[in-house]
């Protein structure tokens, strides 16, 4: 269509008369640009110039904060090695100060890990009664209340966890460790059940479900009814159909919800810091055992009354290992999307 | 298609009827009458659908066919406040009697919709066997399965080297064959189907009807169409439905198929099969 733009309307049209056309010569330079024809608009040109550097925007704050961090990062190194990442421990009295993230790399995602074998099911069990169970009101009803749920800010779900979640949950946990303490994870020889992992896990639960829940329901609700009649027809259960034909259509959507509040986890501080008891030691596994690490609790927790440039260098190089953790999680969830996605087409 | 075809295609299945006109009623409606909500939609509906053969429900759109197709195997039940009244017999049994279990009748009474809709997310073979799973009914051999029932859907050897592909490859006419297939494969003895032609083109629509031919010599079949020449081709019984405006849809003739688009009683019936309304 592009080599035709040249020719005058009324030309005969056959391919051999295009050819011999005398404009044909020049048809490299008479294409037009079809394109700029439908942002000629003045305002639409504006308009398109505004939006394009809001993208990049984005972008450019998105390169400084790695570029920042980055080099806080490799200062980092230059005076701990590669100790910073794989040992444990956080000593300002020394000259330098020495320092290693390992614990709190881990806590992490020891957190994160907890947080999720808590929230998906409870998520998954609370997207799919609103889909296919509740009654349309009362799913209405639970999706707004679930969607605020998302909206209270950390600082609170922190406060009310540290006042009103924690003294419960020791018990829980005694409960645990009572019936369950055979199982290595529910091990605990302190009798010391605040601060622990679990209740940090728990909370991060707390703020994960909504996310994983408002995700999940969108992508469970847009089960074609082409696909549920045909599993009817074929004599399903709720159980079955849910099984074979639901989850695994939504399963890309389901996934990138997972990682979305993964990432939420991982980068959660305030609400950690009121529950977790920070310790410069690496708790493995024992999740019901007072003390644990988290990078991000770790940073704000030390920011307060850090002891000097050579301190807040650490933390920030700390930070840059968070972020690559966070961002880490990011591009693997829109891999797995796209993935499930194209395998659905 | 010409009188000297309609003639031809009319004897064959005056044959055949003639062997079947005796055999014993497989399913049966008894004054069925539907309503979403306060909107009633079929009134009084009364049909016989003998064992092994095929029985067309034709009429103008909305008038209640597939609505009624869905009440045989109790999907209906399954739209939010759909109700019905009347009674359908399943081999002389009350198919909405408290003590039948609705996966059971699903099961025995198959159904291929409209738009072919196999499992995206499962290989052509997990398509075939996925009413073993969703139903958890078990059976012994599932490759003897694979072949048995793609054979019959008339897809096999298009498909036989590639049974671990995905089904959303497949055209949309081997969809819907596949989706007979996968019909056939919990073994019903009554296979109803919605449109089951109006999604595809015409070879694809020919070896659908082929498929229904041969298949039913072992299922008894309901096929809901609007395609008038498509009942004279494969229905042995043919159902004329009608709904008068606001009001809810009904039969109006039914009888073999040579009879209502040979001589039809009803001046309705006789406008109708002759495309002057639909």
């Amino acid at each position: 269509m592009f080599v035709m733009a040249g020719v005058p309307f009324g030309c005969p049209q056959t391919s051999t008369s295009l050819r011999q056309h005398p404009d044909m010569a020049h048809s490299d330079l008479e294409q037009r640009d079809l394109n700029s024809a439908a942002t000629s608009h003045r305002g639409d040109r504006v308009f398109s110039r505004i939006v394009t550097g809001a993208a990049f925007t984005s972008l450019i704050v998105l390169a400084g904060i790695a570029i920042f961090l980055g080099v806080q990062a490799v200062s980092a190194f230059q005076s701990q090695g590669l100790d910073f990442i794989f040992s444990t421990g956080w000593d300002i009295n020394t000259d330098p100060p020495t320092a290693g993230i390992w614990g709190m790399l881990y806590g992490s995602v020891l957190l994160a890990v907890i947080g999720l074998a808590i929230a998906v099911p409870v998520a998954l069990m609370l997207s799919i009664f609103m889909v296919f169970l509740a009654p349309q009101k009362l799913a209405a009803v639970l999706t707004n209340l679930i969607d605020l749920l998302a909206a209270i800010p950390s600082v609170i779900i922190g406060l009310w966890a540290f006042y009103i979640l924690n003294p419960p949950a020791e018990g829980w946990q005694e409960l645990l460790n009572q019936y369950l303490g055979w199982i290595p994870i529910f091990e605990n020889t302190s009798q010391n059940f605040s601060g622990t992992p679990f209740i940090a896990g728990l909370v991060l639960a707390i703020m994960m479900i909504p996310i994983i829940t408002s995700i999940s329901r969108e992508v469970l609700s847009r089960t074609p009814p082409d696909l549920v009649n045909a599993a009817e027809a074929l004599g399903c259960s709720l159980w079955t159909m849910l099984r074979y034909v639901a989850l695994p259509y939504g399963r890309g959507g389901i996934v990138g919800g997972v990682m979305l509040g993964l990432g939420r986890a991982l980068g959660e501080t305030i609400a950690v810091f009121f529950v977790l008891k920070l310790t410069f030691e690496t708790n493995w596994y024992h999740i019901i055992e007072s003390g644990g690490g988290s990078i991000a609790t770790l940073i704000v927790s030390r920011f307060g009354e850090v002891s000097g440039p050579e301190e807040l260098n650490l933390l920030l190089a700390a930070g840059f290992f968070l972020f690559l953790g966070t961002i880490g999680v990011n591009i693997v969830a829109n891999l797995i999307v796209a993935r499930t996605g194209r395998m659905q087409k | 298609m010409s009188t000297a075809e309609f003639e031809e295609v009319a004897m064959m299945e005056s044959d055949l009827l003639a062997a079947r006109k005796t055999t014993p009623s497989e399913l049966r409606a008894e004054n069925v009458s539907v309503w979403f909500g306060k909107r009633k939609v079929l009134e009084n509906v009364n049909i016989d659908f003998p064992k092994n053969t095929v029985t067309a429900l034709i009429g103008p759109s909305g008038c209640g066919k597939s609505t009624f197709i869905r009440t045989l195997n109790r999907l209906h039940e399954l739209i939010p406040n759909a109700a019905l009244a009347g009674t359908v017999l399943y081999e002389g049994k009350d198919i909405y009697s408290a003590d039948v279990d609705p996966v059971h009748i699903r099961l025995q009474i198959g159904m291929v919709f409209q738009k072919p809709n196999p499992f995206p997310s499962m290989t052509i073979r997990g398509n075939v066997l996925s009413g073993l799973k969703l139903s958890g009914m078990k059976r012994d051999n599932h490759d003897d399965i694979v072949e048995q029932t793609l054979t019959a859907a008339g897809l096999w050897t298009e498909v036989k080297d590639r049974l671990n592909h995905a089904a959303g490859d497949l055209s949309g006419g081997q969809q819907q064959r596949l989706v007979i297939a996968r019909a056939l494969a919990v073994q019903p003895s009554v296979l109803l189907m919605d449109e089951p032609c109006s999604a595809l083109d015409p070879a694809s629509t020919l070896k659908i009807e082929e498929t229904i031919r041969q298949l039913s010599k072992e299922v008894t079949i309901v096929i809901v169409t609007h395609n008038m020449q498509q009942a004279v081709r494969v229905a042995d019984n043919t159902a004329f439905f009608l709904a008068q405006e606001n009001e809810p849809g009904h039969i109006v003739e039914q009888g073999l198929t040579t009879d209502i688009f040979g001589q039809p009683q009803d001046q309705r019936t006789l406008d109708y099969v002759n495309g002057r309304f639909g």
